[in-house]
């Protein structure tokens, strides 16, 4: 497997587990309060939607010529891991309230219990909830198992990894039967933000006719470049902006950069 | 027409986010990677320095905007606050 092969598949590995837990609390607390049966179909329809969004898809970005792909979905990429690195960092450093998947639990069961009364059989209310809840989470990862594994012509590689990545998550889910509060979320997303970031310029540039010293190899300078830029503006932000909420990145959940996103109320992407 | 609009709306919610003028910028940068480049002038250093100026002008811009957490008759932050929108 090639580097770009590895950046491909931990990319969208990381990617897909972040969102997965986030799907996964949602799912939980409609099965829970309201209907496995209904909980799992809507997960389900979710997911089938979605492969077929990647497998309409997936051909006919392939089909592209590579210059034109390059530039479209390098650019593409490099958008959407800005805004990934962008919500990692302000998060890191204590200027966004991080993902409390405890306390979204709680409001998404609150919610369904709110909800009325089911009937027994189909319940609409967990299934909508749920359909919903995976599609727009899953919805990202479409994008960067497309966008990412069309430029390397890998998007079946690309699937399987996010298929890998929701078979683990399903797995820790089932054997804590409680949502994943405990996974470090804004970790992965800083480390997604800065591989979709670095790989999208990367193959912006040569789209748009540059070369890159080393070729392939300047991605051994690129990935690491981005990230220490991410760590100096967390650290630069943290320091001036709000350095009583400002927390490494890495830090675990229960340290003081989670318990003071407790204390703000905000809410969450 | 309003499915449209609609549509059309959440896919700019989607690729574009909160940001437009990041994203802005990279289509500038690639635009000018590629005129550069044309003119058989090595151009690989305008996307790192873009993106780097881009990301830490975009934390800049959201550090400075108040937050729509804080409460309605909380004083406004005197010092480029730590407030910012979800």
């Amino acid at each position: 497997m090639s580097g770009a092969e590895i950046g491909l598949v931990l990319s969208v590995f990381l990617a897909c587990a972040v969102e997965a837990v986030e799907a996964l609390t949602i799912v939980l607390a409609v099965g829970i309060t309201r209907s496995w049966s209904s909980a799992l179909s809507g997960a389900g329809a979710a997911v089938l939607a979605l492969a077929a969004i990647v497998t309409a898809f997936g051909p006919a970005l392939t089909s592209l010529p590579i210059g034109v792909l390059r530039l479209l979905v390098g650019g593409l990429l490099l958008i959407f891991g800005l805004q990934w690195l962008r919500k990692a960092i302000l998060r890191s450093a204590g200027l966004k309230a991080k993902h409390d998947e405890l306390q979204i639990y709680k409001r998404e069961t609150e919610a369904a219990g709110a909800a009325g009364s089911r009937h027994s059989g189909f319940d609409g209310y967990a299934f909508t909830v749920s359909f919903k809840g995976v599609l727009l989470e899953g919805v990202e990862v479409a994008f960067i198992v497309l966008t990412f594994g069309a430029n390397q012509q890998r998007v079946p590689l690309a699937a399987a990894a996010a298929g890998l990545a929701v078979l683990v998550v399903v797995a820790l889910g089932v054997a804590a039967r409680a949502p994943l509060a405990r996974v470090p979320e804004n970790t992965m997303k800083l480390a997604v933000g800065v591989m979709l970031s670095s790989f999208g310029m990367f193959w912006g540039a040569e789209g748009a006719g540059a070369s890159w010293p080393g070729g392939d190899a300047a991605l051994l300078v690129i990935v690491p470049g981005v990230l220490m830029a991410a760590i100096a503006l967390v650290w630069t932000v943290g320091r001036t902006m709000s350095p009583a909420l400002a927390a490494p990145i890495g830090s675990a959940p229960g340290q003081p950069s989670e318990n003071s996103s407790e204390r703000r109320t905000a809410a969450n992407v | 027409m309003r499915r449209v609009e609609g549509f059309l709306a959440g896919i700019w919610e989607f690729v574009v986010g909160d940001d437009w003028r990041t994203a802005l910028g990279v289509v500038v940068a690639l635009a000018l990677t590629a005129l550069i480049a044309a003119a058989a002038i090595p151009a690989w250093w305008v996307m790192p320095v873009a993106v780097v100026g881009l990301l830490a002008l975009s934390i800049l811009r959201a550090a400075r905007r108040p937050r729509d957490d804080a409460p309605a008759d909380a004083p406004r932050p005197v010092s480029p606050a730590r407030r910012i929108p979800g």
